[in-house]
């Protein structure tokens, strides 16, 4: 299981240790593509947003490659596989606040335990019902589907909140236009203080 | 505020006189610019601007029949509109406000007041909504910042009561087209419900739908609802009650919106007014993508007749763990009172 200081996520999400035993499972085959949006400008901006604001890091599974970990593409912006078991993670101390699990698509810490979504348009598990204007206000607000529970850590949405309305309608044209790939991903885990 | 309504606010015995003139001062305060918040609640048009401790004519106090759960603070609620305006009511079940209407929501704790919700409608298509924090005397409430503020006063050990942000605001409210949420038809109508969840009596003087109707400060005027008012028509008690805290507490976000939102299970106040049994059983059964805990993988189900344990529904509203509970924003305190009246209705569907 890959640890880092929270200072040093950034780092520690390029560079997470993957056990060289893990094994990986499938999250499904994959969907007929969505329709494609009618603007391929706007789609294909989403896209280079996508690649430069580093959404593969959480959002797809790591694996191991040449060249150490990479996010598997073969399953791009799928989020954490549901098929993926964890241990409970490693208790916050002597000077740790977070870890991440070898697929970096999970991470404890002290908000709980989070697990990065499904980003294609899986009308069950992934964005395939929501809206634009969901999208939208989720990125502005930091709330799930922009109105229920906080969006938790390492989603840097107060980076995002600062997007241009139409930099995340091309983003979101750009998700909606992935292969839909079904896979549940857990819900978040809140701390143990306060789960009752 | 009309001038019918003020012949009316007058037969009530409150203090008023010459409401056009009255709501005109009230709204004075905003007129200066109309898009900018006052840095004082005193300056937005709440308060008589010579005496801040009294209520400004032309404000009007109201008490939705169901209240919103608010962790037990206490709640005093105004609304004020312009002058000679009137409520667009072409849809009877969502009201367009006219620009410059204020609603007003005060939180207090053992007496003493911690924050003056405002929302504002500013312009055709934004609600601005903020909170005014009150100083340690009472005297004055002044601007929260628009990030709000986490935790500023302990409501039950270990739990405090925060300031919203203003996007919190929006996330219920809405910024452009829902706004105020407690004062529509039901809300506020005649027919008031005698086991409402945390019911508060009508004091003498608090507006009515019957009073918005016959002053036509409702336009057009829904007259029918005078001889009729709106009511969840259910010959149980307990679903009436339970289906009107759902109605306050859930469904701003599960109103079955035309928008697609996949905000899981929904209810609409139409279909609660027509047959709430039948509303009730569209909940049961209902497959939930939230797991709960004991029941079988992907086997979850918003409403578990008999088993509150095995609902959704009861497992989320009587958390306040932050990613499980519902509604996910606004509360930190159980709601002792809606987890024994929905256990109660959740364990009796099964007879």
């Amino acid at each position: 299981m890959a640890r880092g200081h929270l200072t040093t996520l950034v780092l520690a999400l390029g560079l997470a240790a993957v056990p060289a035993s893990l094994t990986w499972h499938s999250t499904g085959a994959l969907a007929a593509p969505a329709e494609i949006p009618a603007d391929p400008a706007h789609r294909d901006r989403g896209a280079y947003l996508v690649r430069i604001m580093g959404c593969n890091h959480c959002h797809t599974p790591y694996k191991v490659g040449p060249r150490g970990p990479e996010p598997d593409m073969t399953r791009a912006l799928t989020g954490h596989p549901a098929d993926f078991k964890l241990s409970p993670a490693t208790s916050a101390g002597d000077g740790w606040v977070w870890s991440g699990a070898a697929t970096n698509t999970a991470f404890s810490g002290l908000w709980g335990v989070s697990f990065a979504a499904n980003l294609t348009p899986d009308p069950e598990t992934g964005l395939g019902k929501w809206t634009e204007e969901m999208f939208i206000a989720t990125m502005k607000t930091g709330r799930h589907q922009g109105k229920g529970r906080q969006i938790l850590p390492p989603m840097p949405f107060e980076n995002l909140g600062n997007l241009s309305d139409q930099d995340i309608k091309d983003l979101f044209a750009y998700l909606q236009s992935l292969a839909p790939v079904r896979n549940r991903v857990p819900s978040p885990i809140d701390p143990p203080e306060v789960q009752r | 505020m009309r001038r019918r309504i003020a012949t009316s606010a007058l037969a009530a015995g409150l203090v008023a006189v010459a409401v056009t003139q009255q709501v005109s001062r009230a709204a004075a305060p905003a007129a200066l610019d109309p898009e900018t918040l006052p840095q004082h609640l005193k300056d937005t048009g709440l308060y008589a601007p010579d005496d801040p401790s009294t209520i400004a004519s032309g404000v009007r106090h109201f008490l939705p029949q169901y209240p919103l759960w608010s962790d037990g603070l206490t709640k005093r609620r105004w609304v004020s509109l312009p002058t000679r305006s009137s409520i667009d009511a072409t849809s009877e079940l969502a009201w367009d406000f006219p620009v410059g209407t204020k609603f007003w929501k005060e939180f207090s704790l053992n007496g003493r007041r911690i924050e003056t919700r405002l929302s504002w409608k500013s312009s055709p298509a934004r609600w601005q909504m903020a909170s005014y924090v009150w100083n340690a005397d009472g005297t004055d409430a002044v601007l929260a910042p628009a990030e709000g503020i986490p935790g500023i006063v302990e409501i039950a050990p270990g739990r405090r009561h925060s300031i919203p942000s203003r996007s919190d605001c929006a996330a219920c409210h809405g910024a452009s087209k829902t706004g105020p949420l407690g004062f529509n038809a039901l809300q506020l109508s005649n027919d008031r419900d005698p086991n409402a969840i945390h019911g508060e009596p009508l004091d003498p003087g608090m507006l009515t739908l019957a009073e918005l109707i016959e002053h036509r400060v409702l336009a057009p005027a829904p007259t029918h609802l005078t001889a009729n008012p709106p009511r969840i028509r259910t010959s149980n008690s307990l679903t009436r009650s339970v289906l009107g805290y759902l109605a306050a507490n859930c469904m701003m976000c599960h109103s079955g919106g035309t928008d697609g939102t996949p905000l899981g299970p929904s209810l609409s106040i139409r279909d609660l007014l027509a047959d709430a049994d039948k509303a009730a059983r569209t909940l049961v059964n209902r497959p939930s993508a939230w797991q709960v805990a004991g029941a079988a993988d992907r086997q979850s189900v918003v409403v578990h007749p008999g088993s509150p344990d095995l609902s959704v529904l009861f497992v989320r509203l009587r958390s306040r763990a932050p990613s499980s509970q519902m509604p996910p924003l606004g509360t930190v305190v159980r709601d002792e009172q809606a987890i024994e009246a929905f256990g109660r209705w959740i364990s009796d569907l099964s007879r």
